[in-house]
């Protein structure tokens, strides 16, 4: 089998020179109209994939930064990497890292819809390129992020005798030189309220004076986690912007890489991804990202960051898509892009699309994983699950369940008081606004969140119901109703969030990649070609 | 032929060795060393003064090298173009901004490597000694073109002429013996700096990334071709 499908390969490239490109497919008429008017019922026009996706459910994480240390020290523990978290775990409100990536004004990144519909990137498009190639205007600098730094502990050794005990002072990682440390990553960590750092979260645009005094006052005073990995969109700009070609998506898992071999330090993508999950390695004069630890994938572990992750918030697991409608779905308005980007998503249960996707090469083994997939559940089943920032139109592949939030409460006298007497409060009263939310994870829409927070709501209704009983069946019932779940639905959603096991969390499609590879590539070159791993040494120029 | 041995050292030898390295060494090290072809950017770690120095000095430089290269393969329509003295004029000055904007782009660069310790650090011995080429020619160019003035003329008519003999593999230097020493200079450094390229960062310019603008704007990668 593997070496039928190889075929066709000589060579070491494997990019596929007749991929269909999803931004141009509009162009070819037979296409474009077929896209427009096709029902799900005619599966020929269909062209399935299938994508390796995540979903992270907010309110399990509890900020232990594991997953960030997990990360840090299998992948980024290396010269001109220091200061690179591919994966880091954000207070919101807060400005997150790096500092204030969701201002787009300010970093231009993503896709913008222009007046005809149709999409550019924002930072350096193919018109651009030219122009922007030797000074990439929208590159944010180390600055941005943070100097990386160490102590001097061999002073601790060396300093000469004198009255005080001598110090390890911090010291650059770049220079070596000491520096007065001013910020670094996760420097707002739990600091909401903070005048300083939760004020400033973009996400904030659009709330009314009084909702971001409350966030701010001590009685109100909020926040919660947001752990952060790449997305592994769909509608890549990180892949779109790079002028080298040396970013790329896996057409069997979705997973998006870095030939390292290919990069050439234009610095396009840095700019171009608009969760700043690019990062440029200063020392080798190439660009880094997230690979989702694809080689563990490949043996069928789940990424060290899922692995670790104590509050076992983290889900993984196929989706099938339909490709050919992606360019339509990206440049959709921004109030229908989390219902579009659903209806890309397939019923892996359905004939037409295992048929479909079947002929589309897609192998039983991840057909099967898509069906049992927790991903599906959570995003398509029940609808909890959003992506966040869709408007940036680039598709991301990683939900998140929105987290419940404490009850708002008000202090008039000397007591303090809340404003719902309900055992589970009503979520519009819930501390954290709505429109934070909906500007995080609704592309500003706040009937999908609500939707998601009243289900999760009305599941703590009915299971409060069955093991506690101090609410009876009749109340519980009505909320499911208004929730529009049912009760086995609601087992199943408390099933997955409180019980779950490794193998419900992670089901890890069969990718047998390792056969293939051995069999058409020198191993060490094929370290280099997909993100990590270098011939002859990690060094810079020759 | 009756050049003298020093002539024939420096304009024959000397640029065949160095064409010969380019050649060679560029080939080798894109195969056995592909991950070093990179621009090596410093943008990332200073990012105000690297416009004021990284912009004039490319563009500076592109348009010159252009000149230099435009002269050596249709030198006739340059000589054509310089029969009207207003014509000439307009190059010639149009040739000396270029080269005062290159040059001045590439005093901002030194300074900007040599005053910022964070690039200091990513700043290799390599790199200083192509400084030092880059800034000696720069200089002696700029010197020919206010002090041997028409040079887009005499290019044409002399140098040439000249270089198409070294890549007919005739070699003729009897048109160079007579130049200036400055003129001398300015071309034995060229031919030096085409050999040193290989072992520089200036590779970079042999993966501009022209493709870009006409692939399709998504890469997939498959292991194999799906079957339809
Ligand atoms: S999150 Fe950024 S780096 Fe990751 S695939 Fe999306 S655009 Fe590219
Ligand atoms: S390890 Fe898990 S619980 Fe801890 S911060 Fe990371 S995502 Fe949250």
């Amino acid at each position: 089998m593997a070496a039928g499908r190889m075929g066709g390969l000589c060579g070491t490239n494997f990019e596929d020179p007749f991929e269909r490109n999803p931004l141009t497919l509009a162009l070819s008429p037979s296409r474009g109209e077929g896209t427009k008017q096709r029902n799900k019922q005619d599966p020929t026009l269909m062209q399935i994939r299938s994508q390796v996706s995540m979903v992270f459910h907010l309110d399990k994480c509890i900020g232990c930064h594991t997953c960030s240390v997990a990360c840090k020290n299998v992948w980024t523990d290396r010269k001109g990497a220091e200061y690179m978290w591919w994966n880091n775990v954000e207070t919101k409100p807060g400005t997150g890292f790096p500092t204030k990536w969701e201002d787009q004004e300010k970093y231009k990144g993503g896709f913008e819809r222009n007046d005809d519909g149709s999409l550019s990137i924002k930072s350096t498009s193919k018109k651009k390129i030219i122009p922007n190639i030797f000074h990439n205007p929208h590159m944010p600098s180390m600055d941005d992020y943070y100097e990386p730094w160490t102590y001097d502990y061999q002073n601790l050794f060396t300093a000469k005798e004198g009255s005080d005990q001598p110090t390890a002072g911090p010291i650059s990682m770049i220079d070596g030189e000491k520096i007065d440390v001013q910020s670094g990553p996760n420097w707002d960590d739990d600091l909401g309220g903070s005048e300083i750092y939760a004020a400033n979260d973009p996400n904030l645009a659009g709330l009314t004076e009084q909702q971001r005094l409350q966030l701010s006052s001590v009685e109100r005073l909020v926040f919660f986690y947001l752990p952060r990995i790449c997305n592994h969109c769909l509608n890549p700009c990180c892949v779109a912007s790079c002028p080298s070609g040396a970013l790329y998506k896996r057409g069997e898992d979705g997973i998006v890489l870095i030939d390292q071999q290919k990069c050439r330090a234009w610095r396009s993508c840095v700019a171009a991804c608009p969760y700043k999950k690019t990062y440029f390695n200063w020392f080798t004069g190439k660009s880094e990202k997230c690979i989702l630890c694809f080689p563990r994938l490949e043996t069928g572990q789940a990424p060290a960051c899922f692995h670790s992750c104590v509050g076992r918030i983290r889900y993984l697991g196929v989706l099938l898509y339909d490709a050919d409608r992606l360019e339509e779905v990206a440049k959709l308005p921004d109030d229908e892009l989390v219902e579009g980007q659903r209806s890309l998503i397939m019923n892996p249960h359905d004939p037409a699309v295992i048929a479909q996707a079947k002929k589309d090469g897609i192998s039983d083994g991840v057909i099967e994983a898509a069906q049992n997939s927790p991903v599906y559940k959570f995003v398509m089943e029940w609808k909890i699950a959003l992506p966040p920032h869709i408007e940036y139109r680039t598709l991301p592949m990683l939900f998140y369940v929105p987290p419940m939030s404490p009850v708002q409460a008000s202090k008039p006298e000397d007591t303090i008081h809340h404003n719902s007497n309900n055992l589970f409060h009503d979520i519009d009263d819930s501390r954290v606004p709505m429109k934070f939310l909906a500007n995080l994870f609704g592309g500003g829409q706040e009937g999908v969140v609500r939707y998601a927070l009243a289900k999760q709501k009305a599941v703590r209704w009915h299971r409060r119901a069955e093991t506690v009983g101090d609410i009876d069946r009749a109340t519980a019932d009505r909320m499911l109703h208004e929730a529009n779940c049912t009760r086995e639905e609601a087992d199943a959603i408390y099933k997955l969030t409180a019980l779950c096991t490794y193998e419900e969390r992670f089901v890890i499609p069969p990718m047998h990649r390792e056969q293939a590879i051995e069999m058409m590539k020198e191993p060490h070159e094929h370290r280099a070609e997909t993100g990590f791993g270098f011939v002859g040494g990690q060094t810079r120029g020759m | 032929m009756n050049a003298r041995p020093m002539d024939q050292f420096l304009f024959i030898a000397l640029p065949y060795v160095c064409l010969f390295t380019f050649l060679l060494m560029t080939i080798y090290r894109y195969r056995q060393q592909s991950f070093s072809y990179s621009s090596l950017s410093s943008q990332f770690l200073e990012n105000k003064q690297h416009f004021w120095a990284v912009v004039p000095f490319h563009y500076g430089i592109l348009a010159v090298t252009a000149g230099h290269l435009i002269a050596f393969l249709i030198p006739r329509s340059i000589l054509a173009w310089n029969s009207h003295p207003l014509r000439l004029y307009i190059l010639e000055i149009s040739a000396l901004v270029c080269g005062l904007l290159t040059l001045i782009g590439l005093i901002s660069l030194i300074a900007r490597r040599g005053t910022t310790t964070r690039i200091r650090k990513v700043t290799t011995v390599t790199d200083w000694i192509l400084f030092a080429m880059l800034l000696i020619q720069t200089v002696s160019g700029v010197a020919i073109a206010l002090f041997h003035p028409w040079g887009s003329s005499w290019f044409a008519t002399n140098l040439s002429p000249y270089l198409w003999s070294i890549f007919k593999l005739n070699p003729d230097v009897s048109f160079v013996t007579a130049m200036p020493h400055l003129v001398k200079l300015h071309i034995v450094l060229a031919f030096l700096t085409i050999g040193f390229f290989p072992f520089t960062r200036l590779v970079h310019l042999l993966v501009i990334p022209n493709p870009y603008l006409w692939r399709k704007t998504q890469v997939v990668r498959w292991y194999g071709r799906k079957s339809e």
